[in-house]
């Protein structure tokens, strides 16, 4: 079961998998014994840095899950026991009735203690204590840049600076970002709960879109020198692949995870080494990632069998025909447009019909979808949005419209804030000459 | 169970152009949300519009300047009020949802709770 004489690297890559793994799994069993996040989130960095410190010498442990959890909880129970009357008179989170019932620092109905590595928590109970985490950080009563940072910080279990650093703030503000946040739970009384069922699906897609948030800005970052930010795209598929666990039937989860996959399967062909963009056209399909697609595929199907299907789920389906298509020439746009218009359907907004317009243009021809484009010019949402500019750009461009495609460059470049995008824009201006 | 705040905000320019008809109609609403929730409201009251209002600060050299109209001016001015127990702010909002609100909307808080 544990493996005797593990090497200091050996320990170091345990402990940082159970990071990446186990945080909220860890965090969220802990937070049941603790009824208050901070003091929760303090005992689990211990129980990790205690896993640094012995996990050499006893061993890594079968379960490490388990095991941190085990010994974040008695530290947990000893810190409650110290303080008792200092935190007594701290606001507890409000959970439902059975988590209430075994008052805090009490050892809750189902969970056995057991030995460090020899510890096996009642896995249903775990499972859903995770998921109460998940509606807590995206509670609608918080603000999105809120639920963004806590669903990093207690999700995914990121410091205040690495959150801080992906979404290019000072960790100062950061900090007070998630003390708000925090404090707003404790003194409105947030619940650390599953929503009722008839509550359940309008927050299932505030969770969704929290991921998804993370996902578009880690793929696309908004501003910087890098075209990704890898490191959000990796905690988004994280955080997508334990909501598929975590709510195992519902389509549009797997149509958002189907999303990530699809779309991240292309990482490694976006840019060519000197960091330069790749559009999808000419992009070297063999060095997609065929196991992603393969995953991706797979959990589109399943979610387009459920109705109604919902926004993520078409995205991701769009996603696939491109994926399923071995050169650009033989994607199947009349397919995409379809796809779009139910997209439009379900979630109308401007980007979306910005994007139709763009596929139009490949189904129909240039004429086609500049004319699509055209009608969407006067939205006072695109008023600004590079994008829009760029995709009149390249149908000019094609069109043989060489004035007008270099207005439009232009118009795009100074619009856009990445480097990487930049970059690209300006040598297309260059390749039409003067 | 805690207490909140439900406080009831709408356009004063809007509200002051409502018919008789539609005012017997919110009053009515009023009643039949204080009815279905009886268990958990606590209190409640309908204000006089803003122009009624009068605000007091005290001044530097130790007196009051009192002066008419309302603290803040906003659009959108504090109308009415219900103070409700919940166990939680979902049930609070669960609540708030219900009010009968014309030209606004509702903002709920917590109460202090002094120990």
């Amino acid at each position: 079961m544990v493996d005797v004489h593990p090497t200091a690297a050996a320990v170091a890559a345990a402990v940082a998998g159970a990071h990446r793994r186990e945080w909220a799994f860890v965090l969220a069993a802990t937070v049941r014994v603790t009824r208050d996040l901070d003091l929760a989130e303090e005992c689990v960095q211990d129980a990790y840095a205690r896993a640094l410190d012995t996990w050499g010498a006893a061993g890594i442990p079968a379960r490490p899950g388990a095991w941190l959890t085990t010994v974040a909880r008695r530290r947990a129970l000893d810190l409650l026991r110290r303080d008792a009357t200092a935190r007594r008179a701290l606001p507890l989170l409000v959970t439902d009735p059975a988590l209430a019932a075994a008052p805090a620092g009490h050892e809750p109905a189902g969970y056995e203690p057991a030995g460090p590595g020899l510890g096996a928590p009642a896995e249903p109970e775990i499972a859903d204590d995770r998921l109460r985490l998940v509606f807590t950080c995206c509670h609608p009563a918080l603000g999105t840049d809120a639920q963004v940072a806590l669903s990093l910080r207690l999700l995914c279990g990121l410091s205040t600076g690495e959150v801080a650093r992906a979404f290019l703030v000072s960790e100062a503000t950061m900090a007070a970002r998630i003390t708000r946040a925090k404090k707003k739970i404790a003194a409105a009384r947030i619940p650390y709960r599953v929503p009722p069922r008839a509550e359940l699906p309008g927050r299932v897609d505030a969770v969704l879109m929290v991921v998804h948030l993370l996902f578009s800005t880690g793929y696309a970052a908004p501003a910087g020198d890098e075209l990704m930010r890898e490191d959000l795209v990796e905690r988004s598929l994280d955080l997508a692949r334990m909501l598929r666990v975590l709510l195992p039937g519902r389509g549009e989860v797997a149509g958002l995870l189907a999303l990530i996959l699809l779309t991240d399967a292309r990482r490694g062909a976006r840019v060519d080494e000197a960091g330069r963009l790749i559009l999808l056209a000419d992009q070297d399909r063999a060095r997609w990632d065929t196991a992603k697609i393969a995953e991706g595929s797979a959990l589109v199907r399943e979610a387009l069998g459920q109705e109604p299907r919902g926004r993520f789920t078409l995205m991701a389906a769009i996603a696939a025909v491109h994926d399923e298509a071995p050169t650009f020439g033989d994607t199947d746009w009349p397919q995409i447009v379809g796809l779009y218009d139910l997209l439009m359907r379900r979630w109308p907004s401007p980007v979306v019909a910005l994007n139709r317009a763009v596929a139009v243009g490949f189904a129909d021809g240039p004429a086609q979808g500049l004319a699509a484009l055209d009608a969407l010019a006067a939205s006072p949402e695109l008023a600004g949005y590079g994008y829009l500019s760029a995709s009149r750009a390249d149908f000019l461009r094609r069109l043989g419209r060489t004035g007008e495609a270099r207005l439009a460059y232009q118009e795009a470049l100074l619009l856009t804030g990445n480097a990487v995008e930049r970059d690209f824009l300006a040598a297309r201006l260059d390749q039409l000459g003067s | 169970m805690s207490q909140y705040l439900i406080l009831i905000y709408a356009d004063e320019a809007q509200g002051a152009s409502v018919t008789p008809e539609d005012m017997a109609q919110l009053t009515k609403e009023h009643m039949e949300f204080g009815q279905r929730h009886a268990d958990v409201i606590r209190g409640g009251n309908a204000l006089q519009p803003t122009n009624t209002a009068t605000s007091v600060r005290p001044d530097p050299a130790g007196g009051y300047t009192v002066t008419d109209g309302a603290f803040a001016e906003t659009k959108e001015a504090l109308g009415g009020y219900y103070l409700i127990e919940a166990a939680d702010l979902d049930q609070a909002l669960a609540v708030a949802k219900e009010v009968p609100t014309r030209f606004g909307g509702v903002e709920v808080r917590p109460i202090w709770e002094v120990m």
